[in-house]
């Protein structure tokens, strides 16, 4: 055997590599089928109560209500872009409703159903997409990062933070959010490295919802992207994105482990997009509808409909009150989009530095005066 | 002569399929450059046309693309990278300054770096953060990368052809809020030269500079002060890096007044470059010191703020009234 054939075989692809990307494989956890059937998996039991589960409901339900309005608003003018989430809301959900109050999370720009776990006013991340301010929210008090659209950077940005977290003793983890399409990134791939060198308390949750923008993932990876974990030296699981419970247990069960001084793990959310990858983007030049319309079958909340009706968990009464506080919901944002103030145009100076420079309120001043002179003007 | 009426975006279209078919060396690599045609259509149905060994949808990695991109260039490969948007550039600004720019000066001209990186830059249009940004200088500011930056049809039919064949690297900069801006193309024409600068309008009070998206603004506030009786001469300065600066200092001297418009934060601009260079070589003949319209020294605000921050005709008409007040 040649030294060249040899090397063939050991770059032979692992197994699984030829159908890295199809769904309904052996490694994927599921603990809610698409039909709403519930099943157990050997490593990942969930302990929730009744009410835990409708109100697992209720943020799926809100979450879309809120991207479904916010989507419209758009449309009609009031945001310039919108990036939905749209068919990612259990991935969202289950994952923010497995963080502790002091973990911290780290968005990229589509985590609405993370920040609405967290409490952040949805009006605050509306704010960002009308063009009022670059995220309007508290990220220290929400322990929810503000939205990062460079994509990968804030890998780093959480794996820093747990090292902190592990250097001052405090027994939290952090949340790093990232797509597909960002595992390409190098940042990323250094994130992994020193989450991994320093045992460092963050767990990566990739939403691998198939496409970064047109690119399908299968011109990223040619593994599955939980494999390529093994690969950093720290464990990565598969979990079905659109399967609110499965992700919440494996979700806490990577905190637990992180919190606990085991060091980083990645999970991979096999979900899909739904809709457009921003309201600027026109996704029929590069995906088939029939693809949309099978996915349209694991929808996430359909299926946490299904078995709560079915086991009795819920009622009619139950989706009727949700639906009534989803209508309630949206005719606030409606609002206060419409009712949202414009920023004082001196706001641009006012933050740059924590310590104003000379130059800057000079320019402020300036700024100041030549608005002035118009009004002047024009009255 | 066949003469075209085409928008800045498919002038760009057409000089890159002009320029592929010309040359099977080129190799347009980008995200979402293929079936999407990019997000801002600039390859639309070249993939199609080409195939996906020409135009490469990548992975989502700048580093990646400009990285590769070195290494095809040593094998005469011409790689023309599409940077999505001007904040995302800095992923691969590593590779584009230590590397695309060192590489032929540091190998004694051994390996050529025929590198074309197209970014669409600057604002006004409504997007969120790192989508509108202005970062020639850093390009301008380092040896061994050319930059130009196109503001006509014409310009980036031929100016996109003229990057791609000339051997060193270069940055070209597309103003992406005149991409829909239409403008005649004549695509038999023999074009001006990629690297100088041109007077597209007469005027003997101010000599007003621009590049780029500003060019439009400043041809706007010349039709204004004519209707006040004042008559502004507009460069276009086209190239950033060489700069070519001869026709500005012909009409300095006839007009005695400067003023530089862009769009990029004013301290350290190229606004400050050429104001040295104007004043150095001009001095005798300026009737008033060389005036910087421009950005002001703070992150690219949220776009209900931009038209505050960017430099427009009542601005760009404030600085010739104070020149003409000296
Ligand atoms: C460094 C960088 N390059 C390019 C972009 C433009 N861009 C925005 S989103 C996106 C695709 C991201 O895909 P993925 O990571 O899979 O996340 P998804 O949007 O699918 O949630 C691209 C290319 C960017 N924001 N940052």
């Amino acid at each position: 055997m040649s030294a060249l054939s040899q090397t063939t075989e050991v770059v032979d692809p692992v197994p699984g590599a030829d159908a890295p990307h199809l769904p309904g494989q052996p490694d994927l956890v599921q603990l809610l089928t698409p039909e709403g059937e519930r099943v157990e998996h050997p490593e990942y039991s969930l302990d929730v109560t009744d009410d835990e589960l409708r109100s697992l409901y209720r943020d799926l339900a809100l979450v879309r209500r809120w991207d479904v309005e916010a989507t419209a608003l758009q449309r009609q003018g009031e945001l310039g872009i919108w990036a939905s989430l749209l068919g990612q809301e259990a991935a969202q959900v289950g994952a923010g409703r497995a963080l502790a109050a002091d973990d911290m999370a780290f968005p990229t720009y589509r985590e609405h159903g993370v920040a609405w776990t967290r409490g952040v006013d949805p009006l605050h991340v509306i704010s960002l997409f009308r063009g009022v301010d670059q995220g309007g929210w508290d990220p220290v008090a929400t322990k929810f990062n503000l939205y990062t659209v460079v994509i990968g950077a804030q890998t780093l940005h959480a794996t820093g933070y747990a090292m902190g977290l592990q250097r001052d003793g405090a027994e939290s983890a952090t949340l790093a959010f990232l797509g597909d399409g960002a595992t390409s990134q190098g940042e990323v791939n250094e994130a992994m490295i020193w989450a991994a060198t320093f045992s460092a308390p963050v767990v990566f949750f990739c939403q691998n919802n198939q496409y970064a923008i047109s690119v399908p993932i299968e011109r990223q990876s040619r593994v599955p992207l939980f494999r390529r974990a093994a690969g950093f030296g720290f464990p990565g699981v598969r979990v079905d994105g659109n399967d609110v419970l499965a992700v919440l247990a494996v979700t806490r069960a990577a905190l637990a482990a992180a919190r606990d001084g085991q060091g980083p793990t990645f999970i991979e959310a096999f979900t899909y997009r739904m809709g457009a990858h921003t309201t600027s983007d026109d996704p029929t030049r590069y995906r088939l509808a029939s693809e949309l319309e099978e996915w349209k079958l694991r929808d996430p909340i359909a299926r946490l409909k299904a078995y709560l009706s079915r086991s009795g968990i819920a009622d009619a009464d139950f989706f009727t009150s949700v639906d009534a506080e989803g209508d309630q919901l949206a005719v606030r944002i409606r609002q206060g989009t419409l009712e949202m103030p414009d920023p004082a145009g001196t706001e641009i100076f006012d933050h740059v530095y924590a310590e104003q420079t000379p130059e800057l309120a000079r320019q402020r001043e300036e700024f100041v005066a030549y608005h002035a002179s118009f009004e002047g003007a024009e009255s | 002569m066949s003469t075209e009426t085409l928008t800045i975006g498919k002038a760009l279209n057409l000089g890159l399929r002009r320029a592929m078919e010309d040359d099977a060396k080129v190799v347009l690599m980008g995200e979402d450059i293929g079936k999407l045609g990019g997000v801002f259509r600039i390859t639309d149905g070249l993939q199609k046309d080409f195939g996906d060994a020409r135009v490469v949808d990548t992975p989502l990695a700048e580093a990646g693309i400009l990285g590769t991109a070195v290494g095809l260039a040593m094998r005469g490969y011409r790689p023309v990278c599409e940077i999505q948007f001007d904040g995302f550039v800095f992923p691969a600004y590593n590779q584009i300054v230590t590397q695309v720019a060192k590489i032929h000066a540091r190998s004694k001209g051994r390996l050529p770096m025929p590198i074309v990186i197209r970014i669409p830059f600057g604002g006004g249009i409504g997007a969120v953060e790192h989508h509108s940004e202005s970062p020639e200088a850093y390009f301008a500011h380092t040896a061994g990368l050319k930059v130009v930056a196109v503001s006509t049809p014409s310009d980036a039919y031929w100016g996109i052809q003229q990057a791609i064949t000339h051997p060193d690297p270069i940055v070209f900069l597309e103003p992406k809020r005149r991409y829909w801006e239409k403008g005649e193309v004549d695509t038999d024409a023999t074009p001006d030269p990629l690297f100088a600068s041109r007077v597209l309008r007469g005027g003997d009070d101010v000599t007003v500079l621009a590049y780029g998206p500003m060019v439009k603004t400043a041809l706007q506030a010349a039709e204004a002060a004519a209707e006040e009786g004042r008559s502004l001469e507009v460069v276009d300065l086209r190239t950033l890096s060489p700069l070519d600066l001869e026709p500005v200092y012909a009409s300095v001297r006839r007009t005695g007044r400067c003023v530089v418009v862009h769009e990029a934060p004013t301290t350290l601009g190229l606004g400050a470059e050429i104001a040295a260079r104007v004043t150095e070589t001009c001095f005798h003949s300026l009737e008033a010191p060389v005036l910087r319209v421009g950005g002001y020294d703070t992150p690219y605000p949220p776009s209900k703020l931009e038209e505050e921050y960017l430099p427009d005709l009542d601005r760009v008409l404030d600085a010739v009234d104070r020149s003409l007040g000296f």
